[in-house]
């Protein structure tokens, strides 16, 4: 579990987390969702330990302040929004980056995880030279191969995954979901800071919705995001459907107007 | 397995490097026997050698030019070279970028401007304190001078985890420009006698080296060079970025702490005994990234062996070109590695990404 408790998150005079507590559970997609300048990403850093923050945060038990960074890499991983190399790296050694010390022995693990993100064959392409969303991949094959099964002795491993999809298209969208969705079911956690609501609704298990440093709503996705509360978070009028046979909650942008009512 | 037949089937560039350490070192001795062999006196290295297997002993100015001046030298070249290169390397680590390097941002500098309070104010020490210091005051001066510039320097030009190269080079010229300032203070004010000490220290050159210099140096730069090789991994997390460098369970503070530190410590003792020689920083680390990668496992150690095979390179032009007077090594340094560098950058524009 990750837990957060009365966590507050300051940019200079700004308050950007206000005494906010957040948990998540391991074997479940959680989706944090709000508009730009929300407080999602902030969240995100301050599980991580990325941001200095008062209140405590502890993943599987261990307080991430007092926990040694190569112990905290062994239970969760991070992909960041975007990530510049400055050095002529292969696709291939950035993913070696990740691996933790006690599997280097198994050369073959960086392959699978470029494998699963769709990436054979570029093992030895320049990640200056990649399109973004083929560096964005590299990049979850990285963070994979960090953690890559997702119950290590019996303690989950945890996914943060800030906006894993906001720079690929649709196809690549849908194959880096389903990698996470699966990394949940096979007993891991995922905790994922997301702009597209449908992909939200369609994976995720649990929807965070929100707006101005708070948590305004917590839930699946269609208890969560209802017209009312996606209307007035990103000061839209939006109107939200299902799908009659299995109830899956979706948006359909044509049914957007700029202003709420 | 399909998997298993590509990694073998890729050049792991991993493995270049560490065949690169076997070629390099062979470089490396070859050129040293050349050092040893080569000098302006005509004393034959061979003939001394056969001599003193074969019983007979050596003259006095065979044992002089050989023991005393070209062995010195040889081996304060290889400590410079190496500590230089590596300290590039280091520091392109530290500051995620191909460009940082302790001449061009000012340590260097700073270690001369340290260097140079030691010889002017040096004598105003307390006697005893003078006393104890003794020959060792040079090197430490110059050593916190350029630690206190690594410092100032990170400081500036890195905010939350990123380091801006607009920031970074500027911040470097003006931390250079300053501790130039201060030494011409200095300088204006030293008698002359100091000046003498002062010229002969600042001529940038190999000519004035001994047994002492290499015993004051020498520690310094190994344990300095020793402590880089244990620094790969967490350079090449920091590639990535502080904050993904801590995700993936590097000690973030830990290793820039003692990456300033060590580019300190071989930079300062590089200069304090060679004066400022330039471009074996910049141009070492990006010949070797070309040919291996910028893995920093292999890259460090090639590195210092590279650098070392360089500047003894440059100092044996040095001494042959216009002899029997010779070249200041950083002209000869400077020459060859300015066109190497805008080469470099011509051809890698694309992947440097600046």
């Amino acid at each position: 579990m990750i837990a957060a408790t009365n966590i507050t998150l300051r940019y200079g005079r700004n308050t950007v987390l206000d005494d906010l507590s957040f948990q998540a559970d391991p074997g479940q997609f959680t989706a944090i969702v709000g508009p730009n300048g929300s407080g999602k990403t902030s969240l995100l850093k301050a599980l991580t330990g990325e941001m200095p923050i008062d209140g405590k945060v502890s993943v599987s038990g261990c307080d991430i302040a007092a926990t040694p960074a190569w112990h905290l890499a062994t239970l969760r991983a991070v992909l960041p929004q975007a990530t510049v190399l400055s050095f002529p790296f292969q696709a291939l050694e950035v993913v070696r980056l990740g691996q933790a010390r006690n599997t280097m022995r198994d050369g073959t693990l960086p392959h699978q995880a470029l494998a699963r993100v769709g990436l054979s064959g570029y093992e030895d392409r320049f990640y200056q030279e990649l399109s973004g969303g083929e560096q964005q991949r590299v990049q979850l094959a990285r963070v994979l191969c960090q953690v890559w099964t997702p119950v290590e002795n019996g303690t989950p491993r945890w996914l943060l995954l800030d906006e894993p999809v906001s720079s690929l298209d649709i196809g690549h969208q849908l194959e880096i979901m389903q990698i996470a969705r699966d990394y949940a079911n096979a007993g891991g956690g995922v905790i994922a800071v997301m702009h597209d609501l449908n992909l939200s609704a369609m994976f995720a298990d649990r929807v965070v919705l929100m707006k101005s440093g708070a948590i305004l709503a917590d839930g699946t996705a269609s208890n969560v995001l209802t017209d009312q509360n996606v209307s007035q978070t990103y000061e839209c009028r939006v109107q939200t459907r299902t799908v009659p046979q299995d109830e899956a909650w979706f948006l359909l942008p044509q049914g957007a107007a700029l202003r709420p009512d | 397995m399909a998997l298993a037949d590509t990694a073998r089937a890729l050049v792991d560039r991993r493995l270049r490097a560490r065949q690169m350490h076997l070629w390099l070192g062979i470089l490396l001795a070859a050129i040293a026997i050349i050092s040893l062999a080569t000098g302006a006196s005509g004393t034959s290295l061979w003939s001394a050698l056969f001599r003193l297997a074969s019983g007979d002993g050596i003259s006095l100015t065979e044992r002089v030019v050989l023991w005393d001046i070209r062995a010195p030298r040889t081996l304060l070249g290889i400590c410079v070279g190496g500590a230089l290169a590596v300290s590039g390397a280091v520091m392109q680590g530290l500051f995620r970028n191909p460009l940082a390097d302790p001449g061009l941002l000012g340590v260097s500098a700073g270690a001369s401007l340290g260097a140079i309070t030691a010889i002017v104010l040096g004598g105003l020490l307390p006697f005893g304190l003078g006393a104890f210091l003794g020959a060792a005051l040079l090197p430490i001066l110059a050593f916190v001078g350029a630690w206190l510039t690594m410092m100032v320097l990170y400081a500036v030009a890195t905010r939350s985890g990123r380091t801006s190269v607009a920031t970074m080079l500027l911040a470097g010229i003006a931390l250079g420009a300053l501790a130039a300032a201060f030494s011409g203070l200095l300088i204006f004010r030293a008698d002359d006698m100091q000046l003498r000490e002062l010229t002969f220290w600042n001529l940038g050159s190999l000519s004035g080296s001994s047994w002492s210099k290499i015993l004051l140096a020498g520690p310094v730069i190994l344990i300095a060079t020793a402590f880089a090789t244990t620094l790969a991994h967490g350079l090449n997390g920091l590639a990535l970025g502080e904050a993904s460098a801590h995700h993936i369970g590097i000690p973030v503070q830990r290793t820039k702490n003692l990456a300033i530190l060590t580019v300190s410590g071989a930079t300062g003792a590089a200069v304090a005994v060679s004066g400022g020689i330039g471009f074996i920083g910049i141009v070492v680390p990006h010949l070797l990234r070309l040919a291996t990668g910028p893995d920093h496992h292999g890259l460090l150690v090639n590195s210092a062996l590279l650098g070392a095979s360089l500047l003894l390179l440059a100092d044996i032009f040095a001494r042959f070109v216009v002899a029997p007077a010779e070249l200041p090594i950083g002209i000869v340094t400077a020459l060859i590695g300015t066109p190497v560098f805008m080469w470099i950058l011509l051809r890698q524009r694309g992947v440097v990404d600046l």
